[in-house]
């Protein structure tokens, strides 16, 4: 197989199996999108490494990591202005930061086109909460596009492109988490590469001022927009029926994986219903949807998260008279977590208990399983946000407030850390730890920060401390990238934090290396005793990153902690307060290094008042 | 074939990513019709990882019905056990790695260990084939994978599927020295 970016901007037709986000790329050339633009989030980072994959005398766009979400879609915005097909892309709460700007676009003459690719997260994999992002879309006159598989994100970008451009208007994809990381085999088709950047921009194509009364107009046409999208939506084909002759009168209506959940669920039915698979899901063509339920007695709603077709298409029956049963959701689970295929058939099991099969599914359930201690994420081997909070910890009382953030850092909450006690979004921290800061002189109130955080959404909330004389100390925890997601790139690059809070007139910043954890339980001792904005900057690179860079080098040498068993008390220390998952409890409650984890790193060391632990030296 | 479902699960940098890789273009390279999904969330930092590989001409979702994978993958002991109280079918088979990374819950003395007898118990209870592999003598942890692939190769767990339908995998993922040795350690378990 090619270099992923070589296959990626090939001009020949190919086969190929790719991912979910690797082959909304293909589609991003095929179509000449021109401006791409991103902030990391899970599950799109693939999406964004497969571009960098693409050698770079062949980019075929200009694609950017903006600060933050709405950023990215107001510089892909300015770029479809111009006329070129532009795309942004991101994950499903990087909708909220966008808002504000997003919601104006479904108004606008785009003339280039505009897709938006978001990626909703049901069962919340990677993200805070699993929000229904359809409820924005509504609101918003965006048109609405949902594949089931990496195949059909390839062919509905395509589809998105050709609407955005003829509509001139924006396009939204919405891929699931399972969607995007989804591996088959695709036919993907040829093109021919031509970059012509265009920069028409002509307030001709506008009103692009929404004041008063030209955001009425603005609406007004908008609206009128609805009548030619339903044609190309027919015309698509893409909200697809099919019929069976042994439906007893049974349908199914339903889109994206949740099709392919009913579609495994339905290999073991007694009979078939006809099943309604909605390609676009907004608007919804009444057309397509009326024939369906006329043709059927009952209709079951499939859809995951929230009921957004399910209520529509119950007021367009309602509307006709008709008396079609329709069912939707039931109960509370039914709005809660991904339609999988356990959960679609259990749903059809429910609704017509004669179409499937007696439950045998579970047959292997019917013994005791053993128990199995759960596994959550932690911080990796080395992982300076660990040595910080292990110093951070001794500084602070037990009744000290500390608010977490978005990033690695915030699974310092758990075990045996315990720090970072309340969370909301992206940058939140700052504002949530002035409020809690307000009136209280008997707790501190200490807010952690990541450093593309910080720029991302942290930065308002930091000057607001300064601006209304807020008494919190921040702790930014530097790790030099976005390392949650795989390692971006951020604004620090460019843009030195400690510079720019200093210029700021924040005046009390400390900053240190956290391996140096004396130095910064100091640190934040003093940054507790400064009234107003105290910062204290926690900086050691991301290890994982550090390690594989080092990994790749010529005669690197693979150090271990040992534990030197004379020394060794067995308090425990290293393995329940530092908790560096290299460490083993063994049966006999010794400790042991599990040397396929522990990177010779040394953090771990001054946690151990009786210094058992030292250095091992292995060649690779 | 109509159906056969694979349940791969480990920790986050045990590279469960190449060995579904591997294996979902070996049975692509075999002639079967495949679909395939990783589940990380957070799992880069140390969390279950989990991919499912489901290979025939009734299959949909890349997602699989709990208890119906026909072959469970456990690249950690642990994990082998949590991924066959999802996902075994009665009848099924068993490769797991014989190594432990300790949750958390271990680390932090609240929870025994799993053990390689719990692992032979839970067999009994599916009716499932047991193949452990053993990690020893190989050259680097990052290559526990290729043992694991070598161990599916050799005892022809994915109907249809060769050794050189792997191999050929292996060859479109990897390039140069790094193929060479994941081939050293694939052809020593695939015997």
């Amino acid at each position: 197989m090619k270099k992923l970016g070589e296959l990626l901007v090939q001009e020949d037709s190919f086969e190929e199996i790719l991912m979910g986000n690797q082959a909304l790329v293909r589609a991003m050339v095929e179509t000449k999108t021109l401006v791409v633009t991103s902030y990391p989030g899970s599950p799109t980072p693939e999406i964004a490494t497969a571009i960098m994959d693409i050698p770079e005398a062949h980019t075929p766009f200009y694609f950017e990591f903006s600060v933050n979400e709405k950023v990215a879609t107001e510089v892909a915005f300015g770029a479809a202005l111009n006329g070129n097909l532009s795309c942004v892309f991101f994950k499903s709460v990087g909708l909220n930061v966008a808002l504000d700007s997003f919601v104006q676009l479904g108004l606008l003459n785009i003339i280039g086109g505009m897709v938006v690719v978001v990626v909703d997260d049901p069962g919340a994999n990677s993200s805070q909460n699993e929000q229904d992002n359809r409820n924005i879309y509504r609101m918003a006159k965006a048109i609405v596009l949902e594949p089931a598989s990496p195949k059909e994100a390839y062919e509905y970008y395509k589809v998105a492109a050709r609407l955005a451009a003829a509509q001139k208007t924006i396009v939204v994809l919405r891929l699931t988490t399972h969607v995007c990381h989804a591996r088959q085999k695709i036919s993907f088709a040829g093109y021919k590469q031509d970059k012509g950047y265009k920069t028409d921009f002509d307030t001709k194509n506008g009103p692009y001022i929404p004041l008063t009364v030209l955001a009425l107009e603005m609406k007004r046409l908008a609206l009128k927009r609805t009548a030619p999208v339903l044609s190309f939506i027919r015309e698509s084909g893409l909200n697809r029926v099919k019929t069976r002759s042994d439906s007893r009168g049974k349908g199914i209506i339903t889109s994206g994986l949740t099709w392919l959940s009913v579609l495994d669920a339905l290999e073991q039915a007694a009979y078939r219903p006809n099943i309604l698979k909605l390609g676009f899901t907004n608007p919804l063509d009444p057309e397509v949807i009326l024939d369906f339920l006329k043709a059927n007695e009952q209709v079951l709603i499939l859809e995951e998260l929230d009921d957004i077709l399910e209520n529509q298409i119950k007021a367009m029956a309602y509307d006709q008279g008709l008396s079609t049963v329709i069912i939707g959701k039931t109960d509370d689970t039914d709005f809660i977590g991904e339609f999988t295929p356990d959960k679609t058939f259990d749903k059809i099991l429910n609704t017509w208990p004669e179409m499937m099969p007696a439950q045998d599914k579970n047959k292997a359930q019917k013994f005791p399983l053993l128990a199995v201690p759960e596994r959550p994420a932690q911080m990796c081997p080395g992982c300076g946000h660990r040595s910080a909070f292990f110093a951070v910890k001794q500084a602070l009382k037990k009744n000290d407030v500390t608010v977490a953030d978005i990033g690695c850092h915030t699974l310092g909450y758990m075990p045996p850390y315990e720090v970072g006690q309340v969370l909301l979004c992206m940058g939140a921290s700052p504002g949530i730890a002035s409020g809690l800061s307000l009136n209280n002189t008997q707790k501190k109130v200490v807010a952690f920060l990541g450093d593309s955080t910080f720029f991302h959404a942290g930065l308002p909330g930091v000057i607001n401390t300064i601006f209304n004389h807020h008494n919190i100390t921040l702790i930014i925890m530097e790790n030099g990238t976005t390392a949650m997601t795989g390692h971006q790139d951020h604004a620090g690059r460019s843009i030195n934090i400690e510079t720019l809070l200093k210029g700021l007139g924040i005046e009390q910043i400390l900053t240190c290396d956290t391996y140096n954890q004396e130095r910064l339980t100091d640190h934040v001792k003093t940054a507790l005793g400064t009234q107003g904005i105290s910062v204290v900057i926690a900086r050691h690179p991301c290890m994982l990153k550090f390690t594989r860079s080092q990994q790749k080098k010529q005669g690197y040498v693979r150090k271990h902690i040992s534990i030197d068993p004379s020394t060794c008390t067995r308090i425990h220390a290293c393995v329940e307060k530092f908790g560096c998952p290299s460490f083993v409890r063994n049966p006999d409650q010794s400790v042991g290094v599990n040397m396929d984890l522990c990177i010779g790193d040394g953090s771990c060391r001054p946690s151990c008042p009786e210094q058992a632990l030292g250095f091992e030296r292995k060649e690779e | 074939m109509k159906e056969f479902n694979i349940y791969l699960t480990g920790v986050g940098g045990q590279g469960i990513g190449l060995l579904s890789q591997t294996l979902l273009r070996g049975a692509d390279h075999a002639g079967l019709k495949v679909i395939g999904v990783d589940t990380h969330g957070l799992a880069q930092r140390g969390g279950v990882v989990v991919s499912r590989i489901r290979c025939g001409s009734h299959v949909f979702s890349p997602l699989t019905l709990s208890h119906t994978c026909d072959l469970v993958l456990g690249m950690e002991i642990h994990e082998a056990l949590r991924g066959m109280n999802t996902a075994m079918k009665q009848g099924g088979a068993l490769v797991y790695m014989d190594l432990s990374w300790q949750p958390l819950p271990v680390r932090l003395n609240q929870s025994p260990e799993i053990t390689a007898e719990d692992i032979v118990g839970a067999c009994r209870q599916f009716d499932a084939r047991c193949i452990e592999v053993k990690p020893k003598g190989l050259p680097d942890a990052r290559m526990q994978n290729m043992a694991l692939v070598g161990t599916v190769a050799k005892h022809g767990l994915i109907p249809g599927v060769s050794k050189s339908d792997y191999a050929k995998a292996l060859e479109d993922l990897l390039k140069g020295e790094m193929l060479t040795r994941n081939l050293d350690v694939f052809n020593r378990y695939a015997g």
